[in-house]
């Protein structure tokens, strides 16, 4: 298809593009960026008054397929993500079967392809998840991967995870790790500190995290593997990784849009959605975490959306699962917050949802920027649009949102992913 | 600070509740103790509403003290042990509660093994709910109960030294009465090892401390909470020895504590263990006026939270 895209203020600052221009694309392509264009016979899309980006990344999506489907597929949890502005994701693979072999992850692409999003798979650290044997990277490393994690199940063996970071380093992948030792976090389900005690329920010591992501620092030092710690939450943790980068150490990091402007305060009233690994901690942890985030100590925003259904979600608080969704919500609540109240720059807004998500990956020839010749993954966003969070209203199969009736101001108003234009 | 009527649907917890409306609840509590004491042992109040006592967690005490409180106030009563019941099984809390509801049930009183469970329950019926013990959380008619007891035997609250030893982190009647308590203005000290004791509790408005010295020390009111033996294997404390050694109420140490102490439990006790034999049957001990009052203090709760359809049966009481 070809668009012209009219007017529209284009902020990508992988190329230093902040003002008003004409964008052309054609079959697929951004060919022509220049401050006046014709639409010669093209489709005129009218970006005034609109801000257009480098479509989004996240870096850590759960689709659940294989094996939940009746929380998500890969064709709902894209629906999502288009909604969202986000063009790519890299899926977690603690599905059913996990993605520990390349059938799993040729099943994953198929998928991605058929509805036209990009998924670029995570594939498991040790067979089945279960912290024992190494998977056979290579292999998932032919078939498409570009990481490995067991996600949810920190691989708590330190030798396996050395072994893994070795190997996995050879391979030019990525290691992600969701630091958390599940040991330490005993039966939590919340943040540990005054909410807990005040809720009566059993918490989860900021420690069992920072323990994780201490470890796999040193490990990294050691083995000289690309490390990126999941969703960051404390911040001791964020400490841990400045010094770690201040050193040279491989390391990058993310932050959840839930992490980043929710407190465990939120948990009053017992609400399952807002029950989540890391879980929601305290202000000071967000005000750290935000600060980190703008000096570029946590790279990037990553949603990890992790659709749970309702019946699932409508369990007692002990035994409902932990997580909620974000692809829809993201970036109204990053606007909403960091933009419209904090008054942080779209250069920085887009730095985190889109530059650093590629940069991370390795993509920047055709994702993380607004260039000619690149392939028009692009997002339209309208900064001023005020919205509700309404159940009726998301693509995901899953209602489970911590974000669920709050105000949002700013909203994705057309996104192009890999040349096609998705409007919702 | 009393005021003249309940207005509220639930009893979920003390947390949520003002100094106005636990006094309240204090006082109707004064009212009926009077029936128990009568040869018929029974009021209408509650003629024709139908009360189920909803258990998804063992319960004897809180179980037959609810049922005994709302035999007397002449409700009829449904009993479901919900660890046993096909009626809840593989079903959600929410149907389960559902379907009671249905039954045009009017008060629905839940014990849960899982922290707000009640509270979420709460919000999906029109029937009154109250909380019979949720998690760790809270246990709002046993402190009430606790707190009744030493309004009795103390004639006040507020100033009062109240302290509380025991497993703190695991407990629900702690968690309700350090709300209660210092609503009404007492003075509350809990002690356990450091690792029974929840983060951050001072900033509850406690003192906390590791010593049982200083814990017992110009105490009115010790209040002891039974050590679960499980919490050993989950190194919690090294050993019942040594938890004994450290924390056990004897005749001994309450020697530093105020001479017209009481010494509370909300049972049931593990003699030997959190306290000795001696104090549980000597004169400091208030264990027993405790399970008393819970029968006047739950018939109160039931009244109240029938509110304005109940009859007016105060003045037959008093």
């Amino acid at each position: 298809m070809n668009f012209l895209i009219r007017g529209a203020h284009v902020v990508d600052p992988a190329s230093k593009l902040d003002g008003v221009m004409d964008i052309q694309v054609q079959n697929g392509k951004i060919v022509k960026i220049a401050k006046t264009l014709e639409a010669q016979g093209a489709e005129v899309i009218e970006g005034k008054g609109q801000h257009l980006f480098p479509g989004f990344i996240d870096l850590h999506t759960h689709f659940r397929e294989p094996g939940f489907e009746a929380k998500e597929t890969i064709q709902t949890g894209a629906m999502a993500a288009l909604k969202g502005g986000y063009v790519a994701s890299v899926s977690m693979p603690n599905t059913d079967p996990p993605c520990d072999q390349q059938s799993v992850v040729d099943n994953i692409l198929r998928k991605a392809r058929e509805v036209g999003y990009h998924i670029f798979p995570s594939g498991t650290i040790s067979k089945g998840r279960l912290g024992k044997e190494l998977t056979e990277m290579a292999d998932l490393k032919r078939a498409g991967i570009v990481a490995v994690t067991d996600d949810g199940d920190w691989v708590a063996d330190s030798l396996l995870m050395r072994r893994a970071m070795e190997y996995a380093s050879m391979l030019g992948l990525i290691v992600m790790s969701h630091c958390e030792d599940r040991r330490l976090s005993a039966k939590g389900v919340m943040n540990e500190g005054l909410s807990s005690t005040k809720l009566g329920l059993r918490g989860i010591p900021p420690a069992s995290e920072e323990i994780a992501v201490a470890r796999d620092i040193e490990l990294a030092r050691y083995t000289g593997a690309r490390l990126h710690v999941c969703h960051v939450s404390t911040a001791r943790s964020v400490e841990l990784i400045r010094r770690a980068k201040s050193e040279g150490i491989p390391v990058t990091t993310e932050v959840t849009p839930h992490n980043l402007t929710l407190t465990d305060e939120e948990l009053e009233g017992y609400n399952t959605n807002c029950k989540m690994y890391p879980p929601l901690r305290t202000e000071e942890d967000v005000k750290v975490i935000r600060k980190a985030l703008k000096d570029g100590t946590i790279d990037c925003i990553s949603t990890d959306h992790a659709p749970h259904t309702q019946e699932e979600k409508m369990a007692q608080f002990d035994e409902a699962p932990f997580g909620t969704i974000g692809l829809e919500t993201a970036l109204g609540v990053v606007l909403t917050t960091l933009y419209h109240e904090e008054k942080w720059t779209l250069k920085e807004i887009v730095r985190m949802m889109s530059t650093r998500p590629a940069e991370i990956l390795g993509i920047q020839s055709d994702f993380g920027g607004v260039r000619e010749g690149m392939t028009a993954n692009l997002t339209l966003v309208d900064l001023e649009r005020g919205w509700t969070v309404l159940p009726e209203e998301l693509r995901s199969k899953s209602r489970n949102s911590c974000f669920m009736k709050k105000q949002l101001k700013g909203r994705v108003a057309m996104t192009f992913c890999g040349g096609k234009l998705w409007r919702f | 600070m009393t005021m003249k009527k309940w207005e509220r649907k639930d009893l979920l917890g003390l947390r949520d509740l003002s100094a106005a409306e636990i006094q309240l609840i204090l006082d109707t509590a004064k009212s009926f103790q009077e029936v128990s004491l009568r040869s018929v042992k029974k009021v209408p109040a509650l003629q024709g509403k139908t009360i189920a006592n909803l258990f998804f967690e063992p319960s004897t005490r809180t179980r037959i003290s609810f049922e005994l409180a709302e035999k007397r106030l002449s409700a009829d009563t449904l009993h479901i042990a919900a660890q046993t019941s096909s009626f809840v099984k593989g079903e959600t809390l929410k149907d389960a509660a559902k379907n009671i509801e249905a039954l045009k049930v009017d008060v629905i009183i839940m014990r849960h093994p899982s922290s707000g469970a009640p509270h979420r329950i709460a919000n999906y019926l029109k029937a009154n709910v109250i909380n019979a013990g949720d998690g760790i959380n809270e246990h709002p008619s046993q402190a009430l109960i606790d707190m009744f007891t030493v309004l009795e035997k103390k004639k006040k609250i507020k100033g009062i030294r109240i302290s509380f030893i025991g497993d703190i982190l695991h407990s629900r009647v702690a968690r309700s009465n350090i709300w209660g308590l210092t609503k009404l203005g007492a003075e509350v000290t809990v002690c356990a090892p450091k690792t029974l004791l929840p983060r951050d509790v001072e900033k509850l408005g406690v003192r906390a401390t590791t010593n049982l010295q200083e814990a017992v020390k110009d105490a009115d009111v010790i209040n002891l909470l039974r050590i679960q033996l499980e919490r050993q294997e989950e190194s919690y404390f090294p050993s019942i020895r040594e938890y004994v050694t450290a924390y056990q109420i004897s005749s001994e140490i309450l020697k530093k504590a105020k001479p017209d102490v009481l010494i509370m439990h909300p049972g049931p006790v593990n003699r030997g263990i959190e306290i000795t034999s001696e104090v549980v049957d000597g004169p400091y001990s208030v264990i027993l006026d405790q399970v008393t009052n819970g029968l006047s203090v739950r018939m109160a709760i039931l009244y109240l939270i029938c509110g304005a359809s109940a009859e007016p049966v105060v003045k037959e009481a008093a």
